[in-house]
């Protein structure tokens, strides 16, 4: 294929659009949404990469993609290369092209993006992920040439201990993942719901890491049926992922009603346990008529959406700032307002209330106004004076957000903590105890896919020099 | 996968399994569960670790067979295996040399009494063992149980075995007698009955324990579903408990929040 064409002709080249599933039909089904470029599109898309030298977009990655790259080898027809440079930098591609940000990474980053549109860096990034999927035969695995005798243990089967264990895999070390949940993939797999992600594509990934010879251990929870001092005797090193698992409390009267539930009870019983969306399935939830969903960030906007699958009539977002301070991805915004879901916004709920069954029956609500922006640059809300209505909801989850688990750090009390409960580690992961290092959720808080991963691959980095003794036991311990 | 070793019939639809668990059966202490769930699509089922034998690497489970979940783990013949065993989950039973301690259990809640029994036994403990149930085919572990109490009494609600009535009889007279009052109680069984235990313990300022079980899904405090008001507070069951101060629970809204699926349940049972 030609793939000689002059920046002007590059320039001209529209961006493409990702085809979806009618919104009409999607609401009844758990589908994935996005259906995918296909070959014709994602190489027209990705002759639109102007091969810039300043690649501001890979800085943009948090796994550091090499993006010019394998966009050049798409451009030229080439998939087996697209997909070798691809997979060679990113262990969860086909994740990563469904659920990362890149309007705000990559893609805001892009020299396009200045005058018109950012070249689609992850709709491509998907097409060549599941181009691969699809033809293993055609990408060559990349299996460590030399095994050494060195072990390492990974806490948590989520993007962050995935991209560890594939990285390191790689390189020699055996790798064991001990995962507490009877399934892999941590948050991709109970949180991220299947019209999203599907959980082939999980599947697949985690099968092509068990392929570069990872061990995956399900049903064992660090901190209970093994502690982390015996993990510290019997490997080498040990990468803690294990993620950010406890909502945050609404804190406000009625929390206990039948029909609240949290971001995660909800998530997980529809995605893990198969509530609502497998007929078979013996995990009960309840279908509210009318569901209020507190929150608009990721997670809202997939609760919501499930909501609405699950056959909700109403399905709000309720918030108390306005469209444009949503913390969710601007598609999942778009998605959602396609499928009806209603954006309730400048309200603050004061108050869940509840009828003479204890079922909830609504959300008392305080009508805000915008002020002045507050230190993250949003503007804050604030109540306007004696608004307050009532928001009728037989259903209402609270998308609020998640806090640091306890169950593993509160058995080792000299592993430096944060004052959030946060395990405080430095930039390459580096823990205050020697050979444990530490990375994603249970480092940052409640943060995204990509960032998991980013320290999962900055984390194997610095586990493989310290398995060779290049690297001081522990940074942070020297401090 | 974790094998069955032995699955002995103990009462109607009560089976005892001892599964290979080695890391399990070493890390566990008395009042912890486990989560179980018996293959593909199956439920996430909390069990209390009934018994360990740390040499043997097993544990003992006491199942109820009386969902489509729990049954498909009760009917798991000696040589299978169940898929998924993961534990120990929850905060062990707090032990104190109290002196006269009386455990009471109502139905299924005597096998999550049993492994406390024993644990307060070893602690140095007097132990009066209370068991209840409808009927003679409902009364469990009281042989187990007369291993480590230094009495068994037992009550049908038939009369069928044992003395007539409810449980919190024997207690009642036990608190009236200066020589029998123990010093702390410790109640496993339906709601209604924990709760009466406790309103009768509270004049006299007992310390009284008892051991929850909410609907719960992943154990690892993840969801929250199995909150609990104690004293006011959320607490969860899973990580905060299963053991709680039976004077600051509310029961009241344990057994609203224990009806949410009740609905469901029925269809899945029938």
């Amino acid at each position: 294929m030609n793939n000689s064409l002059s920046a002007k002709q590059r320039m001209a080249i529209p961006r493409a659009e990702m085809p979806t599933i009618d919104p009409k039909v999607r609401c009844g089904n758990f589908d994935e949404v996005n259906l995918g470029l296909s070959m014709v599109q994602a190489v027209k898309e990705a002759r639109r990469c102007l091969q810039c030298k300043g690649r501001d977009c890979v800085a943009g990655c948090p796994v550091q993609v090499s993006i010019p790259e394998f966009l050049n080898a798409l451009a030229a027809g080439d998939l087996p290369r697209a997909a070798q440079i691809l997979l060679n930098d990113s262990a969860l591609p086909a994740i990563c092209g469904r659920v990362c940000p890149q309007e705000t990474q990559c893609e805001a980053l892009c020299v396009r993006a200045k005058k018109g549109e950012a070249v689609a860096v992850g709709h491509l990034e998907r097409f060549v992920a599941d181009w691969a999927m699809a033809h293993p035969e055609q990408v060559g695995m990349e299996k460590a040439k030399f095994s050494s005798s060195k072990k390492v243990a990974i806490i948590g089967c989520g993007p962050a201990g995935l991209t560890a264990a594939g990285e390191l895999a790689r390189w020699g070390p055996e790798v064991t993942i001990f995962e507490a949940l009877h399934e892999t993939g941590g948050v991709l797999r109970y949180g991220i719901p299947e019209f999203r992600l599907p959980k082939a594509i999980i599947d697949a990934e985690v099968a092509r890491l068990k392929e570069l010879g990872v061990i995956i251990e399900c049903n064992v929870i660090i901190g209970r049926t093994l502690s982390l001092e015996q993990l510290r005797e019997q490997f080498d090193a040990v990468f803690i992922g294990n993620g950010a698992g406890l909502p945050v409390m609404l804190n406000m009267a009625g929390e206990n009603l039948k029909g609240v539930y949290s971001a995660n009870e909800y998530l997980t019983r529809v995605n893990l346990m198969g509530a609502g969306r497998d007929p078979s399935s013996p995990t009960p939830i309840i279908r509210g008529r009318q569901v209020a969903v507190i929150g608009a960030g990721n997670t809202a906007m997939d609760c919501v959406r499930t909501a609405r699958r699950l056959g909700a009539e109403r399905a709000m977002i309720v918030y108390r700032r306005s469209e444009a301070e949503m913390p969710a991805r601007q598609e999942e915004i778009e998605h959602a307002k396609e499928e009806g879901i209603e954006l309730v916004t400048l309200t603050q709920p004061l108050s869940i209330r509840g009828n003479e069954q204890n079922w909830v029956a609504g959300l008392h609500c305080q009508v805000m106004t915008l002020g002045d922006a507050d230190e993250s640059g949003r503007r804050r809300p604030t109540p306007v004076a004696g608004e307050t209505f009532e928001l009728a909801a037989d259903v209402v989850i609270n998308a609020l957000g998640t806090r640091p688990n306890p169950l593993l750090t509160a058995t080792q009390p000299d592993l430096l903590l944060d004052e959030w409960g946060n395990i405080c580690a430095d930039e390459n992961c580096v823990t205050s105890l020697p050979g444990v290092f530490a990375g994603g959720d249970i480092v940052r808080g409640g943060a995204t896919v990509i960032l998991a991963m980013g320290d999962g691959k900055k984390a194997a980095k610095a586990i493989d020099r310290y398995l060779w003794g290049l690297d001081q036991p522990s940074a942070m311990a020297s401090r | 996968m974790f094998k069955v070793i032995e699955n002995q019939l103990l009462a109607p639809h009560l089976h005892r399994l001892v599964i290979e668990a080695p890391r399990i059966a070493s890390a566990r202490q008395a009042g912890q569960f486990v989560i179980v769930r018996s293959g593909d699509g199956g439920e996430r089922i909390p069990l209390t670790i009934g018994d360990a034998n740390r040499s043997r690497g097993s544990i003992t489970l006491f199942i109820q067979a009386i969902g489509a979940g729990t049954r498909k783990i009760a009917e798991t013949e000696p040589g299978s295996y169940i898929q998924d065993i993961a534990g120990p989950w929850g905060q062990p039973t707090h032990l104190e040399k109290w002196g006269r301690v009386a455990c009471v259990g109502g139905g299924v809640g005597t096998a999550v009494l049993f492994p406390l029994v024993r644990a307060l036994h070893e602690a140095g403990n007097q132990v009066t063992s209370v068991i209840g149930g409808r009927s003679r085919d409902f009364i469990i572990l009281e042989e187990e149980l007369a291993r480590f109490s230094a009495k068994v009494v037992v009550a049908t609600e038939d009369g069928s075995y044992g003395r007539q009535g409810f449980v919190t009889l024997e207690l009642a007279e036990m608190l009236e007698d200066p020589l029998r009052c123990p010093d702390a109680v410790f109640a496993v069984g339906p709601v209604p009955m924990m709760k009466a235990v406790c309103e009768q313990t509270r004049p006299a300022g007992i310390p009284t324990i008892v051991s929850l079980n909410p609907i719960m899904i992943d154990g690892t405090g993840m969801c929250g579903g199995c909150r609990v008001q104690i004293g006011g507070q959320a607490k969860f069951a899973c990580v905060d408990g299963p053991e709680f101060d039976g004077h600051l629970v509310d029961f009241a809204s344990l057994i609203d929040r224990l009806s949410m699926y009740k609905d469901h349940e029925c269809r899945l049972v029938s």
